[in-house]
């Protein structure tokens, strides 16, 4: 819980510097997010190379984890359409491309930007951002109420490159490997589903 | 990823304790300086005020239906492996 709270408390800081504008632009900096981000990737690969037994547990691995992006693509679109009783200014199929985009910020609002225009690629935007930055804060929490699938299916699209540092740290390094394969699955339908319902 | 595993690989007689401290602070850093970006982007801050709402129900509706499911699936699979031993 600690852990969660100065990692909630970096990120608002992170926005307050942000909106006032205390450090120089980002773009002034280079990618400098996107090195952090390489970063953690290198230590993840690390953590598993340095681990002998890792690819003796790769090969136990349930079979079963291997429905997880399907309970990730069917819980989502599930929850999209009911939300759509309570936007009646959207129609479902709105909804359902929003939901889509499964974490995956860019490609999805740039995709509904150009189908729906500028508005509901917006709301895109933000829903899907929302959601990795609830991914982010709330892993922690979702392992000890949920379970160690709920933060990854909560994860979508980023589970095997931004969320995966913050999953392996909440779930386990065991864990990894279904973290990968569900981002690697889910990406691949974001294009697919958010065409498929903007087309609508 | 996979220069991390090589070289992860290559040092795996050593046990690295300040691997998990450094962790953790890259992910600090890397929160930090998504807040940045999203406090920089007036799309992000302005957007919010309007269509927040309606984002954030989305989302909290797409995460919801996805833990149920993810849930369901994790108690599934317990059950099975508890089974089986």
């Amino acid at each position: 819980m600690k852990g969660s709270m100065i990692i909630v408390a970096f990120f608002v800081a992170g926005i307050i510097v942000g909106v006032t504008h205390l450090l120089p632009p980002m773009s002034s900096l280079g990618n400098i997010s996107y090195i952090t981000l390489c970063a953690l990737i290198f230590l993840v690969g690390f953590m598993i190379g340095n681990d002998a037994e890792i690819f003796k547990k790769f090969r136990r691995l349930n079979r079963l984890y291997m429905l997880l992006p399907l309970m990730t693509i069917t819980g989502t679109l599930a929850g999209c359409a009911i939300t759509t009783l309570l936007l009646p200014h959207r129609s479902l199929s709105d909804c359902l491309a929003v939901g889509s985009g499964m974490g995956y910020y860019s490609l999805s609002s740039v995709l509904i930007t150009q189908y729906k225009g500028a508005e509901l690629g917006t709301v895109a935007l933000l829903a899907n951002i929302v959601r990795e930055v609830i991914t982010l804060l709330g892993a922690p929490l979702m392992v000890r109420w949920f379970g160690k699938l709920a933060p990854i299916s909560v994860g979508g699209a980023t589970t095997m490159d931004t969320t995966l540092p913050i999953l392996t740290r909440a779930c386990g390094k065991d864990f990894v490997i279904v973290s990968i394969f569900h981002g690697f699955i889910v990406d691949f339908s974001v294009p697919l589903l958010v065409t498929f319902f903007a087309g609508c | 990823m996979a220069a991390g595993i090589a070289t992860g690989w290559l040092l795996r007689k050593r046990t690295f304790k300040f691997v998990n401290t450094l962790l953790i602070v890259l992910v600090w850093a890397l929160l930090f300086f998504l807040g940045v970006e999203a406090g920089e982007n007036p799309a992000v801050i302005d957007g919010f005020k309007e269509l927040g709402l309606e984002a954030l129900l989305l989302s909290i509706a797409g995460t919801s239906g996805s833990i149920a499911l993810a849930w369901a699936l994790w108690k599934f699979i317990r059950r099975k492996e508890g089974g089986e031993r």
